[in-house]
């Protein structure tokens, strides 16, 4: 048993008060929850106190909040570890929390006195406390996916037969419980409170991914075609931290944007072109040609062919400015050794090196899909065990 | 005032697939919870939902095991009901969208759980409520047009007619306080279990027996209050669940010694005997010395492979690491018995229909009974599915054939006042409501468990009944109308004091030891007084109670042998 702070950021609609902290004192194992010591809070001090919660063991998905800064579930959050992380983030010197056993050992950088900070959730109107209104935000983007199967035509008499791996594929996204935390840690949406957003996605995927939706097609073109579609994701892996059932949402876009790719849809951004750019000259070189990458990334291949698209030569020329200020900040080569057909061979075989960790590469592909895989690190899991699917890029 | 022919109160799996059945029949469709439905508590059946869907099952063998799990307390027309739609309805449920696992040639694949003498649980992974529930929350979505949907909405009380048929609800709406009157030309109850009652429990903080309290008030009949189950796989003190789907997939269970003691209890099934049987056999190894000293004993899980337990156990892997620290992959967990599911409930015929006209129940907050004084792991989920369903469609016959009536008046005003006054109350007139839920939860839990005998359930009453007075004057710190959780906690509070009540009358009066309810002062089943079940009615000073038969179709009761 230890005595814990938790500073809460209030609001009580009805007061006409702005919002406010307040700190509250609990008294709990460190191994019992940040929502156990709200839910202490509560009881034993105020009961206004405002919280959405009712499994306590992240099922039900209600208690979406941030948790020292960071979108997470209060029920799947140790006190013990936040007040840790709450001390290396104030990053004061300071004792054991009051009460802790003897053998309290707090990590090396741990110690201090800061509190556990508790906030609503982040892209959400906030209702009241730790409340926040996710029907006007979260629910109104999942139901923007169109988030039910569309299959074509009458069902089977029995089971739509299907592949294994793709139930479990689709698994990890069906394994989300919609408590918001990834919306509220998107970086994206902050900047574009239209996008559709993480959970909303990752839930599209769940259809895309589906070989009994018909419609797969259609889901693309839609996704990929909404400038607040697939391709406003800026790949920031906040919402992979954030989630607590390992969804991964950020993964999932990246599958919809290969698979969109594959569909042959074109990314406004040129992102899947520039990867592919990149991945074949390291194939062929074994460094980076900066003379090509601009052009092999608009209109691939266009060397000797001439014949760029309208929106390769739109590309390129809209890209000139930045190449100009890399090479006048350095960060790409001078003029001269820009010219293209100069660039140096690796030594010796080296190249030949790089082709085999390609080769290699290729019979291993894999996905991270945790009910396939397991934990990141699971040695007796690793990589030896095949899938069909790739990481995505 | 909102008006719908149908009206479904709960939005968990019985609660939407009524609210569907309803709708596919054309009538309009109203579903009220208080919570958003992806957070009922049907998300946390974990293991799966039996089915005799594959070659060579039946649903006869599904049926007897059922029979038999519930130590023949179960009425046997409606588990016959059951397990014959059974495999349609997993079918349907397949073609809405449900990612069950897949066997090797893509067609559905089981797994084995307890009680049942063939692998007939459908399921994914570990999360196969959640997986379903979230399925038919997207059918809810794509027929918004013929199912309303109210969400974060609390009822506080039925509304009768001046015939006595129910004909509403009075609700508040959790977001700004104000209170409405629902009419409808049937109710549905689908509120779920009363877990709560008892600390700790498997069940979330939701589960707080608010239909069977609403039932009861208005006069229904409730039946096997006495049977509540005690899951075998629960954490010490918090008491989250670990799934049967862990023994299904061929865990161990361990006492202190090391020694795989179901060999002693049930020499042929072991850890996958019925669940009364194996919670019996931990507590008897707990309290006889060979448990561990934090009164647990050890479920291994490392005999499992590995790639099968991420694959098929991956939310156990989160629980054990997330709330215990321990990696079940690498050491046993340990775990006890602990209160998970309410067996009785409000009386129901096989559609579904109370006997109160208009008023329908479905799910764990029904009693048909399917499950009589012991449910099979994996028949939950089936029980809301398949009755849930002929409770909606039901009900929407009966709104297509009724004209409808209106409520008798100053219900509204009635619940209005009440709740003023819980406002009203000053700080320090009384306990905190905390303050007598725990009270509460630790003495059913003492003494309404596993083992329970005649001094101990009349203690438990005893208290229920001081703290029935101590919660008119438990006060409530927040005034306000904006998400009032405080005021709501109070009418919960009221609502688990009465289940908690009928639960204790009716587990004095069974002197017997069947299933769920095993009373050391009576150790056997006694068929010839007891093969019945009790019946419980509000009366003037409690629950009143009477008998009525178990209905026997083809399996005459025998001795029970795991």
């Amino acid at each position: 048993m230890a005595t814990y702070t938790l500073k809460v950021r209030r609001f009580q609609p009805e007061s006409g008060e702005a919002p406010y902290w307040e700190e509250f004192d609990v008294d709990l194992d460190p191994s019992l929850s940040v929502l156990d010591g709200i839910l202490q809070a509560k009881d034993r001090d105020d009961g206004s106190l405002a919280v959405r919660c009712s499994c306590r063991a992240a099922i039900c998905g209600s208690c979406g909040m941030k948790v020292n800064g960071s979108s997470t579930l209060a029920c799947k959050t140790q006190l013990g570890e936040a007040h840790e992380a709450a001390n290396r983030r104030g990053g004061a010197e300071a004792p054991p929390p009051r009460g802790a056993d003897e053998e309290y050992e707090p990590e090396p950088s741990a110690g201090g006195v800061n509190p556990i900070v508790v906030e609503p959730m982040g892209n959400m109107p906030v209702i009241k406390d730790l409340i926040v209104d996710m029907e006007s935000t979260h629910w109104e983007k999942i139901r923007r996916v169109t988030p039910w199967l569309l299959p074509h035509g009458e069902p089977p008499e029995r089971e739509y037969v299907v592949d294994p791996e793709s139930m479990i594929d689709i698994t990890q996204s069906m394994a989300c419980i919609q408590c918001g935390a990834c919306v509220s840690s998107c970086l994206s949406m902050e900047a574009d409170p239209d996008f559709i957003g993480p959970a909303a996605l990752a839930k599209a995927y769940r259809f895309v991914g589906d070989p009994r939706d018909a419609e797969t097609k259609e889901r693309l073109h839609d996704l990929a075609e909404d400038p607040h579609g697939i391709y406003d994701c800026t790949h920031c892996f906040s919402c992979i931290d954030a989630c607590p059932k390992d969804v991964a949402p950020m993964d999932q876009i990246m599958r919809l944007r290969r698979k969109a790719g594959e569909e042959g849809i074109e990314d406004p951004n040129n992102g899947h072109n520039h990867v592919n750019a990149f991945v074949k000259m390291i194939e062929k070189k074994g460094t980076n040609d900066e003379a090509l990458l601009i052009q092999e990334s608009y209109a691939p291949g266009i060397k000797g062919k001439l014949k760029p698209s309208k929106g390769a030569i739109k590309g390129l020329a809209e890209s000139l400015p930045t190449v100009l200020r890399a090479i006048k900040t350095g960060k790409a080569r001078s003029l001269p050794k820009l010219i293209p057909g100069i660039h140096p061979k690796l030594p010796g075989g080296a190249q030949d090196e790089v082709k085999a960790i390609y080769a290699h590469a290729e019979e291993h592909r894999e996905e991270l899909n945790l009910y396939i895989k397991g934990e990141e690190g699971d040695e007796e899991l690793g990589a030896s065990e095949e899938t069909t699917e790739e990481r995505p890029q | 005032m909102p008006t719908h022919d149908v009206l479904v109160i709960g939005a968990g799996l019985a609660g939407q697939r009524a609210a569907l059945a309803a709708a596919e029949q054309g009538v309009s469709v109203g579903i009220l919870s208080k919570v958003h439905p992806v957070r009922s508590h049907s998300n946390a059946a974990q293991g799966g939902i039996n089915a005799a869907l594959n070659p060579g099952d039946s649903w006869e063998s599904h049926a007897f095991d059922t029979v038999k799990g519930s130590d023949y307390l179960g009425d046997q027309d409606a588990i016959e009901i059951m397990t014959r739609e059974a495999p349609e309805e997993i079918l349907h449920l397949e073609h809405l969208g449900v990612t069950f696992h897949r066997n090797e040639e893509g067609r559905l694949g089981t797994r084995a759980f307890g009680g049942a003498s063939a692998a007939r649980t459908y399921y994914v992974a570990d999360i196969t409520g959640q997986a379903i529930m979230h399925v038919l929350y997207e059918q809810l979505m794509k027929h918004s047009e013929t199912v309303a949907r109210y969400e974060e909405w609390f009822c506080t009380a039925l509304a009768m007619d001046e015939q006595g048929e129910c004909c509403g609800v009075v609700t508040r709406n959790i977001a700004d306080g104000s209170m409405q009157l629902f009419t409808a030309k049937a109710v549905i109850l689908a509120s779920g279990g009363n877990g709560q009652v008892w600390q700790p429990t498997t069940n979330a903080l939701i589960c707080t027996g608010d239909g069977i309290a609403m039932a009861y008030r208005v006069g229904a009949k409730l039946m096997d209050m006495e049977m509540i189950q005690y899951h075998p796989t629960t954490l010490a003190g918090k008491g989250f669940l670990i799934t049967e789907g862990a023994r299904g997939e061929g865990a161990h269970l361990l006492n202190a010694k090391g020694e795989r003691f179901m060999e002693r209890y049930a020499p042929n099934k072991l850890e996958l005997a019925s669940r009364d049987v194996v919670s019996r056999a931990e507590q008897t190894e707990i309290d006889e010395g060979r448990g561990f000293p934090d009164g647990t004993v050890a479920l291994d899980i490392t005999v499992v492979p590995k790639k099968r337990v991420h694959e098929a156990l991956r939310e156990i892997v989160l629980v054990g690491r997330d709330f215990a620290g321990v990696d079940i992959t690498r050491e046993p967990i340990r775990i006890k018995p602990g209160n998970h599911y309410t067996m009785g409930g409000i009386k129901t015929d096989v559609e579904g229909r109370t006997d109160i006209p208009g008023l329908y129940a479905a799910g764990e907050v029904a009693c048909v009974s399917v499950h009589g004084g012991n449910r099979l792991g994996a028949n939950s989920l089936l029980d809301t599915l398949i009755f849930g369903r002929r409770s909606g469609a039901d009900a929407a016959a009966r709104a297509k054939r009724i004209e409808g009536s209106r409520p008798a008046p100053g219900v509204l005003e009635a619940e209005e006042a009440s709740i003023d006054a819980i406002v009203a109350r000053e700080k320090g007139s009384g306990r905190r409501v905390s303050e007598i839920k725990r009270e509460l939860g630790e003495t059913m839990d003492k003494h309404v468990a596993v083992f329970r005998e005649e001094a101990g359930i009349q203690e438990a009453l005893e208290t229920v009944r001081r703290l029935k007075e101590e919660a008119k004057s438990a006060y409530v710190d927040d005034k306000g109308s904006v998400f009032n959780q405080d005021v709501l906690a109070a009418i919960e509070l009221g609502y688990m004091l009465d289940n908690a009540e009928c639960t204790c009358v009716a587990a004095l009066e069974r002197k017997e030891s069947r299933g769920a309810q095993y009373r050391t002062d009576f150790p056997e089943r006694n068929d010839a007084e007891w093969l019945k079940h009790i019946d419980l009615q509000r009366g003037d000073d409690g629950p009143e109670l009477s008998y009525s038969e178990v209905t026997i179709t083809q399996w005459e009761p025998e001795e029970r042998k795991y």
